[in-house]
């Protein structure tokens, strides 16, 4: 998927993950993020050069395990400001244009 | 279970999963109510909503029922970390769903069917299920809507996501697997298991090779399957599908298919291809859980037994196979079974009413007077017929047998009475006790049927039949 | 007038709440203009707060710690019914239906919340050029950036709109622009202030974090907003440190190492680049300072450090790019419609997010993305437990690590805009300890060439910000 001008990520690359994020670019705008990621990932190359075969990934910097909550009710009810706040309600919903389609 | 292929010459291949609603008070990562119907959007909070700055905080009880699932289904219980699994969609209020993925808490475990066959468990794991859509204006239907309407009551409600290996070969197969994992599922009091209200819901993994060839076929995954029902219908008709695509020289593609109920097909969802790219990542918001020893043994300690095992301790007490025994645990009769076989009652006839006659529930009923019905049923004091009556009257208002029947005027018969009328029959119809005496086993039954008959006829059905039927061995032998 | 001393005047009603907070409102009026430090002035509703604590003191009660204590907050940090933007067009007009942990805190410690702070788009950013509603300028000199993402928190603490403010630190965003606009600001250990209620950008690298122009000041806010919340899964189980308790135990005794790797200069071949020679002078000066103090100080090496930029800029965005799905304009914030759900996602968030949030949603995904998890985001998380170790094997010998904030002092306006790289060289000596998860501080410490101030940062293994105070104060005592 890489283009011959630079090795680590195209032009299609960027636009397949914009469209993943929904976010729509235009062919400026597409040109110009292309050559930026690309800086990002050329400057993420030194990390090629690191052995870390044998180095677990951290995930949480501060090892805390089993951090669990009594099955109480809360107290947060936020209907009436959330409902009152929201784009476009209807009925007590969020009122969305069609969905047309399963969730994947 | 069936012995015949669905479709001759070809072996189906089935695996499952299902999602269960877990029966907590509050959600999976917040204090907002689990709770099933209801005006929209009143179970909610900042959580559930996924408002900007809101974070998940893990219930203790959903990790705790997760334990039981995984005890129930012999599963690894092993360290865990949930995952982020992202994708847009309106009812998805955060865009991602936390759902544990390389890590679940459960690993593989099995699931005994009623029959004794085993069906592979890969994992079971814990993750939070959406809100839900509503689409309005074009009949409801999803391409059609005008617009859409999200109701988040449902959003962070915890589900543990049981997938089995591809174990089944056939519909019956898969209903057993679904209507065991329910029975366990409520046994334990993870999940009220209600199909029907979409708190547990099934999808289906299929595919088909030739009979006797190894090696699994390319599969599809059928969702949207409401009932064991439309389980049936959807393999039955997804591996037809399958097997002529084979057939008439074309390849099955791997996809994901909609079950519809309406026109009873499989239509495809979207293919390999299209499949989405969730971009899991660990949960950075949550830590990963690391059951404790004690914590597991305390929650076997208190697991309540389980359906497998109340049909063997009925198996053991009442000597007949486990599999003879599912109906009686499939109704939760089985207490009450064990009971009255331990009160002396003959096992058999205690298993044959709960089949025959409790199908309505067991009511007033209770160990000691259902056994002392069997007793006097099978003593001769009263017929099937009459026992099938006063048992309903000690479902309907408890009591003692003995004071029922004679309330109905089930008196036992003398058998000198009986005695005279077989005589007066014999006499009566010399031919057909011809028939009886020197005829074959057919002829013999077949008249054997025909003096009853008229026994019962002149005592208006109150004569016991069996008895009837050794007069006649009797007067036979004296011929 | 420091936050201590006026909390204790308030508290013993030698001075009223009213007055310090009008005094503050006047501050911002006379100068607000020039700086554009907030994006919203709660001038009626501090003038009402403040006025409730003097009745409390009236009655004989005490408000807390921070009495009558005007406190800016970073405008990523939920407000009950009070706009929160995140800098950001896409919750222009959002009024969040809670309070951040972090915001009742200072509520229950008496404080006053004077306003929300402009900052970069969803902290994104190290120069607050990067927020919808315009940037922030350094108060000591306009024609400079304040640094950020929090550069609205420090430039307030600067300029004295207010004597203390709360930024979020996720690679340096409070360190940086404090460094780069003369004040203190601290990042605790990572889960020592919970992130309940602060808008997530990464959330494994987030934290929340006082400003203040004295290092006691600082020490008096992290001790209100520190400590264990149920609401954050990780949040440390430990209560609040003391530090004020601490603050004049000096550094008799302490090894501390100066950090090679983020030194630079001509002799330092495994270093990371860009570390202006005024800068590196100042942090040697400083080390010397603390060598007089009565420290043992020497030079640290932290190999791995020199891969903390690479690997901040993967796994950031990547969380990033995650946390913000939700903008989607469903339930909150800016919709702009479109004939189907997904294309009224797509329009939304297009016009809603600026350029650099836009950038870093994709290059997230990007390393997320199926067949480049391992290579980017799975190897980054790798890199952060060498950091780790590195540090942890520093911290074998040493009680504290020195190095600069910021490789410059306050730089241009519009310098580094069009180059994004450039711009984030400018977290490479802050980002190591988001990465590991450990305290870490910066205190001014002179000027550099231009006159403008450079931060020197304190370094600390994680918890052990009571060690990391002592030697900010002793700083602070020998600023040239
Ligand atoms: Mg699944
Ligand atoms: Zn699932």
């Amino acid at each position: 998927m890489t283009s011959p001008e630079n090795p680590r990520l195209s032009r299609e690359d960027v636009a397949h993950v914009a469209d993943l994020a929904r976010l729509a670019l235009t062919d400026d705008e597409l040109d110009a993020f292309t050559g930026q990621l690309a800086d990002v990932l050329d400057h993420a190359a030194d990390l090629d050069a690191l052995d870390l075969d044998d180095v677990p990934p951290m995930a949480n910097p501060f090892p805390l395990v089993n951090v669990l909550r009594a099955d109480e009710p809360g107290n947060d009810d936020v209907r009436a400001e959330v409902l009152a706040a929201a784009p476009s309600v209807e009925d007590g919903r969020f009122r969305v244009p069609p969905v047309l389609g399963e969730a994947p | 279970m069936s012995d015949q292929a669905l479709i001759p010459g070809w072996e189906v291949v089935i695996g499952l999963e299902v999602h269960a609603e877990l029966a907590t008070v509050t959600k999976m990562f917040s204090s907002a109510l689990n709770r099933f119907g209801g005006e929209p959007n009143t179970n909610i909070d900042p959580v559930s909503l996924g408002l900007p700055g809101s974070l998940p905080v893990l219930n203790e009880k959903a990790v705790e029922l997760a334990i039981r699932v995984g005890l129930a289904l012999e599963c690894v219980i092993q360290p865990s970390v949930f995952s982020r699994k992202n994708y847009f969609y309106p009812d998805m209020p955060k865009d991602f769903q936390i759902s544990q993925y390389d890590l679940p808490i459960n690993g593989v475990g099995s699931l005994e069917l009623p029959d004794g066959r085993r069906i592979g468990i890969e994992r079971a794991h814990l993750e939070e299920d959406t809100g839900k859509s509503t689409h309005v204006g074009g009949g409801g239907r999803i391409h059609e809507a005008g617009h859409s309407l999200i109701d988040y009551n449902r959003s962070g409600v915890p589900l543990i996501e049981i997938v089995s290996a591809p174990d089944m070969r056939c519909a019956e197969d898969a209903r057993a697997y679904v209507s065991e994992l329910r029975a366990i599922l409520v046994a334990i009091g993870a999940s009220d298991g209600k199909m029907e209200e979409g708190s547990m819901r099934v999808d289906c993994n299929i595919s088909v090779r030739r009979e006797g060839t190894a090696g699994l076929g390319t599969r599809c995954e059928v969702k949207n399957i409401n009932s064991l029902r439309s389980l049936g219908r959807a393999i039955e008709y997804e591996a037809r599908r399958q097997v002529d695509l084979i057939e008439s020289g074309d390849k099955v593609e791997q996809q994901t298919r909609h079950w519809n109920e309406d026109d009873g097909r499989t239509h495809k969802l979207r293919s390999k291809e299209e499949a989405y790219d969730y971009r899991y990542f660990p949960e950075p918001d949550l830590v990963p859980v690391e059951p404790s020893d004690e914590w597991i043994a305390e929650i076997r300690a208190a697991l309540p037994m389980l359906p497998r095992e109340r049909r063997r301790r009925l198996a053991d007490a009442a000597g007949v196979e486990p599999s003879d025994t599912a109906l009686t645990v499939e109704r939760g009769m089985d207490d009450l079974a064990v009971d009255t076989i331990a009160a002396g009652a003959d096992a058999a006839r205690v298993l044959v009413h709960i089949a025959n006659n409790l199908a309505d529930g067991v009511g007033e009923l209770t160990a000691a007077p259902f056994a002392a019905l069997v007793a006097m049923e099978t003593g001769g004091d009263l017929t099937a017929a009459q026992a099938r009556s006063v048992l309903a009257d000690l479902v309907a208002s408890g009591g003692d047998p003995a004071t029922h029947a004679s309330t109905h005027g089930f008196e036992a018969m003398d058998t000198s009475e009986l005695e005279a009328l077989v005589d007066r029959f014999i006499a009566e119809h010399p031919d057909d006790w011809a028939g009886f005496v020197g005829g074959d086993d057919k002829e013999r039954k077949k008249k054997a049927g025909f003096f009853v008959g008229q026994v019962m006829k002149a005592t208006r059905g109150q004569a016991d039949g069996r008895i009837v039927n050794e007069l006649l061995a009797r007067r036979s032998a004296e011929a | 007038m420091s936050a201590r001393s006026t909390a204790a005047a308030v508290r013993a009603g030698e001075r009223s709440a009213l007055s310090v907070v009008e005094e503050h409102l006047a501050a911002i009026d006379a100068h607000e203009d020039e700086i554009h430090a907030f994006n919203l002035v709660l001038a009626d509703e501090s003038l009402a707060r403040a006025e409730e604590l003097d009745r409390r003191i009236a009655d004989g009660g005490d408000p807390g710690p921070l009495a009558g204590v005007p406190v800016a907050l970073k405008d990523n940090l939920c407000t009950r019914g009070i706009d929160t933007t995140c800098g950001s067009r896409i919750l222009e007009g959002w009024r969040p239906p809670y309070d951040a942990t972090a915001v009742e805190r200072l509520a229950e410690a008496g404080a006053v919340v004077i306003g929300k702070t402009n900052c970069d788009e969803f902290a994104m950013g190290s120069s607050t050029e990067n927020s919808a509603f315009g940037p922030t300028l350094n108060p000591l000199d306009t024609s400079r950036v304040p640094g950020g993402s929090s550069g609205g928190s420090a430039a307030a603490v600067a300029a004295g709109f207010a004597p203390l403010a709360l930024g979020s630190d996720t690679g340096g965003s409070i360190r940086q622009p404090a460094a780069l606009c003369g004040t203190v600001g601290v990042k605790p250990t990572y889960g020592r202030v919970s992130r309940y209620g602060l808008v997530a950008f990464g959330s494994s690298l987030d934290q929340i974090g006082p400003f203040a122009a004295t290092v006691e000041d600082a020490a008096l806010l992290l001790e209100a907003i520190g400590g264990h919340d149920p609401r954050d899964s990780t949040s440390i189980p430990e209560a609040s440190p003391d530090l004020l308790g601490v603050l004049g135990q000096g550094v008799e005794g302490l090894r501390i190492g100066i950090i090679s790797e983020l030194m630079g200069g001509p002799d330092r071949a495994a270093s990371v680049e860009g570390i202006a020679d005024d800068v590196r002078a100042r942090v040697e000066q400083a080390a010397e300072a603390l060598a007089t103090a009565g420290a043992t100080v020497e030079h640290a090496s932290v190999p791995s450090t020199i891969y903390g930029l690479s690997a901040y800029y993967l796994i950031a965005p990547a969380e990033a790019s995650s946390n913000l799905a939700r903008f989607d304009g469903v339930r909150f914030g800016l919709r702009v419609d479109g004939d189907t759900a997904p294309e009224m996602n797509t329009a939304t968030r297009t016009a809603g997010f600026g350029d650099e949030v836009k950038r870093r949603i994709m290059l997230g995904t990007y390393a997320l993305s199926a067949g480049y998890y391992d290579a980017y985001y799975g190897r980054s998380q790798k890199v952060r437990t060498l950091i780790q170790r590195d540090f942890a094997r520093a911290y074998e010998t040493f009680d504290l690590l020195l190095s600069p904030t910021a490789p410059t002092t306050a730089f241009p306006v519009g310098e580094r805009t069009d180059d994004p790289m450039m711009m984030y060289l400018a977290d490479v000596c802050t980002i190591p300890s988001n990465l590991a998860g450990h305290p870490s501080m910066s205190v001014p410490f002179g000027t550099g060439d231009d006159g403008l101030p450079v931060g020197v940062q304190v370094l600390a293994p994680a918890l052990d910000e009571a060690t990391m105070f002592r030697a900010a104060a002793v700083l602070e005592g020998a600023t040239p």
